[in-house]
């Protein structure tokens, strides 16, 4: 920007004294030439009137034709054809006089001249041919000599050279001048510029409240002003957002915890109920209508129960309580508990210590296990071994396999959404449909990664789960002595 | 079979507890209010208080306080809400273990026979009183002595002691106690361990800041001594 700038300025002060000089030079130049040109061809003509001079007085002649020289003298040379040459100086040859001229000299009886550079010093040759004028006709009879006049212009050289350092002097100081106002007028557009552009990434960043200080009453504060606008609407809309998203996210937690209260009362008298429905000797459609209450309860308990989890983690409020365990064996017992040991095939190695919360890590592997056999088909495989993340922190690698049709590539993205159902039209499960969603944020609170991908050879789906050894940002040891 | 006083505001899951306990053979005193609760219990002298936690007036923090103070009787907290904050504060209060709503009766029921079951006594050729530093123990007695003092002890914090002392110096990690102690399958809470450390610690320690007798290894878990 400072650079445009003095560049402007610098091709401004250069074109004009590149102008001021050419325009200087060629008056120069010009007044001389004209002055030149004017007075040889009077000094010419009027000599025309004498007798054509002999060869041994036309040196005299061309001498007083120099003499009378204007602006300075000059040289006069005489040339008739080949055979005659003559000159007011000391050679009598010129070595500026050119074939052209010598050509365009025989043409024009009003004269003709050439400007010639000649050793750095620019000469002036004028050509004129000598017309003898008879008496009173005066009808003039060209005599076929030429008379030349040479001016050397080394003072008007002199003088456009002083112009040239002239135009210099003017021009660098001009520009040294130019640079300040040209640096305060690029700060003054470019601090503002700066500001918006500081304003912006500190909007990007999340902080809308950023407002720009308003300067004046140019462009650039009314650009100022367009941002605030902007700014105070954007924050406005997202504020309006946030509020909306905090209050839905209060509704599904309040919800769910109004749920508990009934369904505590509903699941504590399922069993009862259960039990009435088989011995009790109801009548069948009674007995139906019993069970289905109990069991829908048992699902509607199980949903609210996920709901308050997944508000948990929404409200940031989803602890990590860690232990060091084996986490082989802590996935041989999540078998065991759930009766599925004998249904799953397993490579545990022992040895693999991790500091990671021992119930969120069941709830992972349950999830992913049950749906595995769910869902998926046997054989269902959890292996487990040591990984290395990207900074070359360990991790445990868990895997869950099965042997069904696998995912479809087109759900893939979405099997970690709440109430996903990679088949739309598929009944209700056992599942709340929260559950993988619960799964990936138990993962995210350990610090860990997983993954849903399809076997290689379209056998099966493959859950990959990621937990840094260590517990992750969030582990922490049983509790601190104080 | 345990008689249990159940303390619960809400009338649907007064009701709905107290059927499936009752269905399940026990004895049964359901209040809605702490006030009624404390007044019940030296009449009914219950084995064991189910108390939520969520009560209008003396709320069941307070009562939990209360019942402590006057005696060694197990409580179960019931937690409407899973929070947290609730759960830690009641267990400071000195509840024995938790339960949160909503809950099967066959649960309720396994957490009351877990409270309620004693440790297991020491085989024959064993002093019932074992002496650790300035404590006494008496394993088939169940009582804690210091400097001849007796303690007061919560069932879940006697509990914690004597098997915790029964394998001086070895370490036992939190799961392990939730599991041994507290019979929890395998969703433990391990707060519930710490809360009951720290209550235990209060009681027996010189020093709770500096313990001697329970001591913590950081990564581990806890054990007794050495002295």
């Amino acid at each position: 920007m400072v650079f445009a700038f003095l560049l402007v300025a610098a091709v401004t002060a250069g074109s004009t004294a590149t102008l001021t000089y050419r325009e200087a030079r060629n008056s120069v130049l010009q007044a001389s030439q004209d002055l030149a040109v004017s007075s040889f061809r009077e000094v010419v003509s009027e000599s025309a009137y004498d007798l054509p001079p002999g060869p041994d007085d036309l040196k005299g002649r061309l001498e007083g034709f120099a003499r009378r020289g204007k602006p300075r003298h000059w040289h006069v040379f005489a040339e008739y054809g080949t055979t005659v040459r003559e000159s007011s100086g000391t050679s009598p040859v010129s070595t500026v006089i050119t074939d052209e001229l010598r050509r365009q000299a025989a043409d024009r009886p009003t004269g003709s001249f050439q400007r010639v550079v000649k050793n750095g010093v620019p000469y002036l040759v004028i050509a004129m041919p000598m017309v003898l004028r008879m008496g009173l006709l005066d009808t003039g009879l060209d005599t076929g000599m030429v008379l030349y006049a040479v001016v050397p212009l080394e003072e008007e050289g002199a003088q456009v050279d002083a112009l040239v350092t002239a135009a210099r002097n003017g021009a660098v100081p001009g520009l040294a001048i130019a640079l300040i106002p040209a640096l305060l007028a690029a700060r003054s557009v470019l601090r503002p510029v700066r500001e918006l552009r500081r304003a912006a990434l500190s909007m990007g960043s999340g902080r809308l409240d950023t407002r720009i200080a308003v300067r004046g009453g140019d462009e650039l504060s009314d650009l100022a002003r367009t941002f605030n606008d902007t700014a105070a609407e954007l924050e406005r809309s997202v504020t309006g957002l946030r509020e909306a998203e905090a209050r839905a996210r209060r509704f599904a937690s309040d919800v769910s915890h109004e749920l508990r209260t009934p369904l505590a009362g509903m699941l504590a008298v399922t069993e009862l109920l259960d039990e009435d429905a088989a011995t009790a000797g109801l009548d069948p459609d009674t007995a139906r209508a019993v069970r289905l209450i109990s069991t829908e309860t048992e699902k509607l308990a199980v949903l609210v129960e996920d709901l308050m989890e997944i508000s948990r983690f929404d409200a940031r409020a989803a602890e990590l309580n860690t232990d060091e365990v084996d986490v082989a064996e802590t996935i041989r017992r999540t078998l065991a508990i759930r009766h599925w040991t004998g249904r799953v095939g397993t490579e545990l190695p022992d040895g693999i210590r991790a500091r990671l919360d021992p119930r969120r890590f069941d709830v992972v592997m349950a999830n992913l296990v049950g749906n595995a056999l769910r869902h998926g088909g046997d054989p269902v495989t959890v292996t487990l071994r040591r990984g290395t993340a990207d900074d070359g922190s360990p991790l445990l690698v868990a895997e869950v396999t099965d042997g069904g049709p696998g995912i479809r590539p087109e759900v893939l993205p979405y099997v970690f959404d709440r109430f996903f159902k990679a088949d739309q039209a598929r009944t209700r499960s056992a599942g709340s449909g929260l559950g993988l969603a619960i799964t990936s944020e138990n993962v995210a609170l350990h610090g860990g990664t997983i993954r849903a991908a399809n076997a290689p050879g379209g056998r099966g789906a493959v859950f990959t789960v990621a937990l840094p050894l260590d517990g992750g940002p969030r582990g922490r040891a049983p509790e601190e002595e104080t | 079979m345990p008689r249990v006083l159940l303390i619960e505001d809400d009338p649907s899951v007064r009701e709905g507890v107290e059927l499936g306990l009752r269905r399940r053979g026990h004895e049964v005193t359901a209040t809605a209010t702490g006030e009624e609760g404390l007044a019940a219990l030296p009449e009914f002298r219950p084995d064991l208080v189910l108390l939520d936690l969520m009560l209008p007036g003396v709320n069941g923090v307070e009562v939990c306080r209360r019942i402590r103070e006057a005696g060694q009787l197990p409580i179960i907290m019931l937690t409407a809400r899973g929070d947290d904050f609730d759960i830690v504060i009641g267990l400071e209060a000195g509840a024995d273990d938790y339960i949160v709503k909503p809950a099967r009766t066959e649960v309720i029921e396994a957490r009351i026979r877990a409270v309620l079951r004693r440790i297991e006594e020491p085989g024959a050729g064993r002093p019932t009183v074992e002496r650790h530093g300035d404590l006494a123990l008496d394993r088939s007695g169940l009582t804690v002595t210091k400097c001849g003092q007796e303690l007061a002890l919560a069932p879940s914090e006697l509990k914690l002691l004597l098997y915790l002392s029964a394998a001086p110096e070895q370490v036992f990690s939190r799961q392990q106690l939730l599991e041994q102690v507290w019979e929890h399958g395998y969703h433990g809470d391990a707060r519930l361990v710490d809360a009951c450390v720290r209550r235990l610690r209060n009681k027996i320690e010189d020093v709770p800041g500096s313990p001697r007798y329970i001591q913590t290894l950081r990564g581990f878990g806890y054990r007794f001594g050495p002295l």
